[in-house]
């Protein structure tokens, strides 16, 4: 028997008899006999622990891992620090062997962790509501895309071509369906082409999308977007880099209605690209139209204070087909790794982590350009990543630098044709100096 | 669990505290407003709080004082197939070979994921009776769209966009027709007979040429086996449409039946049910979609290839719906169910079915002299009682739930199905033993009693618990979604 399987062959038996049955075949009899299995599936001999243990240590042994390589590779996840607590509590099996809190007398663990979390991302952003979070960046920025045309009952949809290109494709995807129709508006010296936003926006325009930083690294200027979309009766929705948040502008005091972003910095491993977590957040008049779960506080007969799901009248397993979404999930524990992240950084660490960020890359900035070898293909101020463009195709480059033990940054011509050997550089703040030096020399090659 | 209530994080705040520990600046500083122009700066900073490692530490773990997980106990949580979480997924999935790679690393670098990923697509495949499977959606509702959308983009490839309407039962999860609508569906209800399955007579009622589709879970929301889903498969095809397998009570079926056999064409997985991966709180989940060989073009991109001696990811698909998520899915998650099926085999995951079934069968057995059972037949993993003779006594099933918080019990799902009055939806799990089946067969001969005897008991339960039954009513109209103070 499976060791997972704690029932005894005799124990089994014994329960059988207890339902008249002589056979585990017998409690099957209602599956129709050729919709039955015929023969063994064909999977791999089952392996002991030991030699399972084995089997993956080889598999992961054939991935270069950031523990062995320097990475400059961003656009969209990144290396950040994750402080040693974060693993600790992520461990605790009462967080992670427990579902959704659907029983809040035996779930305050999960719903105050929810709660203290939706607390930092409005704190974050700057926006009155946050929900649980939603399944990464790209369906948090596509829901609040559908949002934005419910609420104000229109159907065009505008985002940035700055805005990542993974996330642009989920919002395609999801509006083939939904009906939204989405038209991407240029960029000039890698920010928001005002002109061209301008020239379409209208009156049919339900939103305004941006990333900020985009996909470039640049430093949008959000309040004069904000202005234009709010102009045409449009809500303008960002995208945000959660860590630039402790520096930057956020998008509440830009004036967006909806911000949105990925996660992962805050404590959360590359993991090849999940599990990450979205963050979703609004101004309070768009509450009762928001996705997903939203912890709220409420007392018990005895006036004690505790948490439970609230607001669920939006939620499919009341609503049904009318749902304001799908979604009937959250990512819980990403969500508690950044709110122990949060917790962890402070006030005052998710600014020196960012300030890191900006300091260290803008002297990588300046190394690989002042080589001569890279050219600025922008001028706008960057935060943690910038866009440099190379002599060689970048995919060359890269490969020199595997060499050395570096992961380069993102051959960024595969997303946008025409920055031809364009390479876009990250450098988080656990990037030392002699990295950075050690990428400047190596990347000029012979 | 404790009982002293945990403060906010926030008020344990004191300006000047410290919990991180960050590197020097190596690097020349330079002025911030020189990097970056005032305009684009923060006004007011973000109010996190201000703590030391050991209060962080302190925290979460008096808040996980505060939860239930399947390693404090029980918990029959039905239709969410709360098995046991193995420890050593989560140890291999720590590996940094899986968790320090960076997603957009050259496909050289990560031969390991994208094995491991082909690996679990062709397995999957395999287990479902399908031909492919994208790992991409994040979640059982993340893949019932995902699945939706292939089944109108290949009903459109066709010229068959007429093709707007999918059919869902009464009996079905509140995901399936709120999956529908966003996939831009029509929803229609098709109801249960008597014998809690699909009415074949009520569904071919239904039939037109602007069917899409039917979404079933089989075995159903009320754990019986669609015994007629043969037919059922065929009345669908025969009016051009397609059947898609919610795969949220597919630990009933694990090798003993196939969706594929059973004529289904689109299929999802719940990995965190079935294939063991933990809930996470409620998440992070992954719910792969499966397709017979006709749908394959339509997976969303990219899939996983393999040819001369190498893995690579595939964006050249022409008819693929696009991307639902960003990068490869809920990777991390993916690597556990690979895990997990790895040490499970063929063998192994039968007998999954198999004690799954048998442990409910058991319970249903036992408690049905006690709750009244509205389908009394041989059930799948799971089976609902109703508490409709308790509600008699003024005892709601939410009271029953609540009472048995008193004997550390996760209660049942309650009230759902929808078509069952004061349903209490139980699945026991395989990797439960008959002991502790008994000893919650005892609580809930117990509660029974006490609902007939001291019905006040089960009324003000819980007991035990660190809060009482919150006011949800005050939370839904009074919405306090965030701490408001100032921190010290």
């Amino acid at each position: 028997m499976s060791r997972y399987i704690p029932n005894t062959r005799h124990q089994q038996g014994e329960m059988l008899k207890e339902l008249g049955m002589g056979s585990p075949e017998q409690l099957f009899e209602s599956i129709p006999e050729e919709a039955r299995l015929k023969k063994p599936l064909d999977l791999p001999k089952a392996l002991s622990e030991p030699e399972l243990v084995k089997h993956m240590q080889e598999i992961a042994g054939k991935n270069a891992n950031l523990d062995e390589y320097t990475c400059f590779l961003g656009a969209g996840a990144y290396d950040h620090y994750i402080p040693s607590v974060v693993g600790h509590v992520l461990s605790r099996q009462e967080f992670y062997t427990s579902y959704t809190p659907y029983q809040p007398e035996i779930s305050q663990g999960t719903l105050q962790a929810i709660f203290e979390y939706q607390t930092m991302i409005c704190q974050l952003t700057g926006m009155d509501v946050a929900n649980a979070s939603m399944y990464d960046g790209a369906t948090a920025l596509t829901e609040a895309a559908v949002m934005a045309c419910q609420a104000v009952k229109r159907n065009e949809v505008l985002v940035a071509s700055s805005v990542h290109p993974e996330s642009r494709t989920v919002l395609k995807t999801y509006s083939r369906f939904n009906g939204c129709d989405v038209k991407e508006i240029g960029y000039s010296d890698g920010r928001v082409d005002l002109e061209e936003l301008e020239s379409k926006i209208s009156g049919r325009t339900a939103a305004v999308i941006v990333q900020n930083p985009n996909f470039f690294g640049i430093i949008e200027n959000l309040s004069e977007i904000a202005a234009l979309a709010h102009k045409y009766g449009a809500l303008f929705i960002v995208s945000a880099d959660p860590i630039s948040l402790a520096v930057l502008k956020s998008p509440g005091e830009a004036g967006a209605d909806i911000a949105v972003g990925e996660g992962q910095p805050l404590g959360n491993p590359l993991n090849f690209g999940g599990p990450y977590l979205g963050f979703f957040a609004a101004k309070k008049e768009l509450l009762r139209r928001m996705p997903g779960r939203i912890a709220g506080e409420t007392i018990d007969a005895e006036g004690r204070r505790g948490f439970v799901l609230t607001m669920q009248t939006r939620e499919q397993h009341i609503r049904r087909e009318k749902a304001t979404s799908n979604i009937c999930s959250n990512q819980a524990l990403n969500a508690l790794a950044a709110t122990v992240y949060l917790t962890v950084m402070g006030k005052q660490g998710l600014k020196e982590v960012a300030d890191l960020c900006l300091q260290k890359s803008h002297y990588a900035y300046e190394k690989l350009t002042a080589t001569g070898k890279f050219q600025p293909v922008f001028s706008a101020p960057f935060f943690k990543e910038f866009v440099v463009r190379a002599k060689e195709p970048v995919s060359d480059l890269n490969r020199r630098l595997l060499g050395s033990k570096i992961i380069g940054g993102l051959e960024i011509e595969k997303f946008y044709p025409e920055i031809q050997n364009g390479w876009l550089v990250a450098v988080t703040e656990k990037r030392t100096r002699e990295e950075i030096d050690q990428l400047a020399g190596k990347a000029v090659g012979v | 669990m404790s009982s002293r209530e945990v403060k906010l994080i926030f008020e344990k705040s004191r300006e000047g505290r410290r919990a991180y520990s960050l590197p020097e600046c190596d690097v020349p500083r330079k002025d911030m407003a020189d990097l970056i122009p005032e305009e684009l700066l923060r006004q007011t900073p973000a109010d996190l709080p201000e703590v030391s490692e050991v209060d962080a530490v302190r925290h979460f773990t008096a808040l996980s004082r505060r939860n239930h997980g399947v390693d404090s106990g029980f918990y029959p949580l039905g239709s969410c197939t709360m098995k046991y979480n193995p420890k050593v997924n989560e140890d291999v999935a720590r590996l940094s070979g899986f968790t320090r790679v960076h997603p957009y690393q050259p496909e050289d670098t990560v031969q390991g994921c994208l094995e491991l990923m082909y690996k679990a697509d062709r397995m999957l495949a395999e287990i479902t009776g399908m031909e492919r499977v994208s790992l991409q959606p994040a979640a059982g509702a993340h893949g019932e769209l995902t699945g939706l959308m292939i089944i109108k983009a290949y009903h459109e490839s066709r010229g068959q966009g007429k093709r707007n309407k999918i059919i869902v039962p009464d009996s079905a999860h509140g995901t399936n027709p709120a999956s529908a609508a966003v996939a831009g569906f029509e929803v229609l209800e098709v109801k249960s007979n008597e014998r809690g399955c699909v009415d074949v007579e009520a569904l071919k009622a239904l039939m037109s040429d602007e069917i899409a589709g039917l979404m079933l879970t089989n075995p159903n929301t009320l754990g019986l086996f669609e015994e007629n889903i043969t037919e059922i498969a065929e009345i669908v095809h025969n009016a051009g449409g397609l059947l898609y397998y919610d795969g949220a009570n597919a630990n009933a079926i694990v090798g003993i039946s196939r969706p594929g056999d059973m004529g289904f064409d689109v299929v999802h997985l719940n990995l965190h049910k079935t294939f063991s991966t933990p809930h996470g709180g409620g998440g992070p989940g992954s719910g792969p979609v499966g397709v017979k060989k006709e749908l394959v073009p339509f997976l969303p991109v990219p899939l996983i290839e393999y040819s001369d001696g190498r893995y690579y990811l595939d964006y050249d698909r022409p008819l693929s719906i696009g991307r639902v998520k960003s990068f490869y899915g809920n990777f991390n998650v993916v690597v556990k169910a690979y895990a997990y099926i790895m040490s499970q085999g063929h063998e192994g995951l039968k007998e999954v079915a198999q004690a799954a079934v048998l442990n409910a069968n058991y319970l249903m057995k036992k408690l049905k002299e006690y709750y009244h059972l509205p389908y009394d037949r041989v059930c799948m993993h799971e089976f609902v009682l109703s508490g409709v003779k308790q509600k008699e006594k003024g005892v709601s099933t939410l009271d029953i739930a609540k009472r048995l918080l008193d004997f550390g019990y996760h209660p049942p799902t309650v009230y759902f199905p929808l078509i069952v009055k004061e349903a209490l939806m139980i699945e026991p799990t395989e990797t439960e033993s008959k002991e502790t089946l008994d000893e919650f067969i005892d609580a809930m001969i117990q509660i029974a009693r006490e609902a007939e005897t001291e019905p006040e008991k089960v009324k003000g339960a819980p007991h035990t618990t660190v809060v009482g039954r919150l006011d949800e009513v005050r939370a839904a109209r009074m919405p306090v979604l965030r701490w408001t103070g100032h921190s010290k």
